[in-house]
């Protein structure tokens, strides 16, 4: 995986954003913002409060329609008009405030709009198997939780986001969004996560992580993509810069 | 436990059975309800010679069936973070609207279905205000709760609806026989209709997607549940239910009344509230509302023969009210 920033510039994109703006009203969230992801890739996406990073997520997440701009993936143009028809393509995202229900047990929250059900009818819920999953999934991430009967109103913040992040993981997503998935986390939780975000790279995936922590970014990243005021204004592999640009980038300060 | 696994990740009987009996039990709402039930039965049959008798029992179920089944309908719509303020005036629609066809000579089974589908489409109207044009539910149904009463009253005149049909009054006054007991025929469907909307609730998968919508909407939009459909169906259940509760309602007095059932969507709403359903939504379950109408009723039916004046029993109903909710919230901290 060590030559993975070389190759990735050959590689055709998963997903790609082409020019794509988005207003809410008179507010320019994104402006023109082109952004790539690539197959065992992982992207960190930087900027400030209000720089446009939870809006692109979201539009790849089908949240957001862009106002302006294509949406490719696997170098088709595609739509994404609701969250479903991200989760079909294969765009699978764990959002900042962490989309839990909080009166609802473990299994609920895991499979949350994607529950099994049992035979053809499509009607009732295969609880068996959501509990099975569940196990086995928490369990080979090594994820560790109270009893599965517990309401996620019980959990901690470290137990949220390991259960966020998990139930992202079986469906087979080709690319993996994450907003913020270190920020409620302690050291030891942190360092979890990062070698989750690892693995699924080894799994031939594209990972999108914002994050404000410098350290996990430098930890992780092959690429760093750096927005300000809705605009892209950085696009750097990991190799070619340093913590010192991007915050710079970040800012908006004069680079050296 | 094993040091480096603080917790296990599986369902694990040996750390419930560890927490005591006593925590178990007040973690289950249904059991803490039902042991209030049991202490008000247990009080009344020691204090009272009549509350302990088939026929006082029944009666008190038949009274409280139309409201349990319309609260059923509530319960859903609550869970799924609205609330149904139109639920009294639907009662005395579907009565009025099967009413009317009855004495123009309609058969019963056409005429109910006619009362029925009516709500059914109220609630559905409901539905699409609150899931479309995005108005709070209860804005929405406090609005229709006025424009379906107005109907009430306007397609009557005003005046009751007499000279109902045996076939269908005996809807409401028909005991069936189970051993021993004559059970009213309401009662029974109020038990079909409870178990009916439990496994709606906690079988299917609308149901997973109800209390999902209830607990936390936009989480449940960003994981691809299509809340407004969620709601659309809620609304109109809760619109048919209240319309099978108005139609037992008309059958048992034998009389559709325009002003029938006014002021009954606050006891539908207290029964599911009393019975643990959060008005933030995505909690209880259908049990806790059939508990919480039987508490109203038999308190009423109590104050009635320890002989209280009959001008009080709102207040001990208001009482009943925040003391539960009191004692639910109490209960959510402590555990």
């Amino acid at each position: 995986m060590s030559d993975t920033t070389v190759t990735t510039e050959k590689k055709e994109p998963i997903m790609a954003l082409q020019g794509v703006s988005k207003y809410f009203g008179g507010v320019h969230a994104l402006e023109d913002v082109d952004f790539e992801g690539y197959p065992d890739e992982i992207v960190t996406l930087v900027g400030d409060n209000g720089a446009g990073k939870s809006t692109l997520i979201k539009i790849l997440a089908g949240v957001h329609q862009p106002s302006r701009g294509k949406i490719l993936f696997r170098g088709k143009p595609v739509e994404i008009p609701s969250p479903r028809a991200a989760q079909a393509l294969g765009i699978e995202t764990v959002y900042q405030e962490l989309a839990l229900i909080e009166t609802r047990d473990v299994p609920a929250n895991f499979f949350l709009g994607r529950e099994p059900t049992r035979g053809t009818s499509k009607i009732f819920v295969d609880r068996k198997k959501m509990v099975n999953d569940t196990v086995h999934t928490l369990k080979d991430l090594g994820i560790v939780l109270p009893s599965l009967r517990t309401l996620v109103r019980y959990l901690s913040g470290g137990q949220r986001q390991a259960l966020a992040i998990g139930r992202v993981m079986p469906w087979g997503g080709q690319v993996i969004i994450m907003d913020e998935p270190t920020a409620a986390l302690g050291v030891r939780e942190s360092r979890k996560v990062l070698d989750l975000v690892l693995q699924l790279k080894e799994k031939g995936c594209s990972v999108v992580v914002i994050s404000h922590n410098m350290r996990h970014v430098f930890n992780v990243a092959d690429r760093i993509v750096v927005l300000r005021g809705g605009r892209k204004v950085g696009d750097r592999m990991k190799s070619e810069t340093t913590p010192d640009e991007i915050v710079k980038l970040i800012v908006g300060a004069e680079m050296l | 436990m094993e040091p480096d696994k603080p917790f296990s990740t599986e369902e694990d009987p040996a750390r419930f059975q560890s927490e005591g009996a006593l925590t178990r039990f007040a973690r289950n709402q249904i059991a803490t309800l039902a042991l209030i039930l049991l202490a008000m039965v247990v009080v009344l049959s020691l204090s009272t010679r009549t509350f302990l008798t088939a026929t006082n029992i029944f009666n008190v179920m038949r009274a409280f069936s139309w409201i349990a089944i319309a609260s059923f309908g509530q319960s859903i719509v609550i869970i799924g973070g609205g609330i149904d303020l139109s639920a009294g005036s639907n009662m005395a629609f579907s009565g009025i609207i099967t009413a009317m066809l009855l004495v123009e000579g309609v058969n019963v089974a056409l005429s109910i279905g006619a009362g029925l589908g009516i709500t059914l489409l109220v609630g559905l109207a409901n539905g699409l205000m609150v899931s479309k044009t995005k108005l709070p539910p209860f804005i929405a149904t406090l609005g229709m709760m006025s424009i379906v009463r107005g109907f009430c009253y306007g397609l009557t005149q005003g005046w009751p609806v007499r000279g109902l049909p045996r076939s269908f009054v005996a809807l409401g006054q028909t005991d069936l026989s189970f051993f021993i007991w004559r059970v009213p025929l309401p009662a029974v469907i109020m038990v079909c209709f409870a178990v009916l909307v439990y496994i709606l609730l906690d079988k299917t998968k609308l149901g997973y997607h109800t209390y999902a919508v209830g607990g936390n909407e936009y989480a449940a939009s960003l994981a691809g549940i299509f809340t407004g459909r969620v709601k659309n169906v809620a609304f109109t259940l809760s619109g048919l239910l209240a319309g099978v509760g108005g139609i037992l309602m008309t059958a048992r007095l034998g009389v559709a009344a325009p002003t029938a059932a006014s002021g009954y969507e606050l006891d539908i709403i207290a029964a599911a509230v009393i019975g643990g359903i959060s008005l933030t939504g995505g909690e209880g379950n259908v049990w806790g509302a059939l508990i919480g109408a039987a508490i109203m009723q038999i308190l009423r039916n109590a104050l009635v023969l320890l002989g209280f004046p009959a001008y009080w029993q709102p207040a001990a109903i208001g009482a009943v009210i925040i003391g539960a909710v009191m004692i639910d919230m109490y209960r959510k901290k402590s555990i």
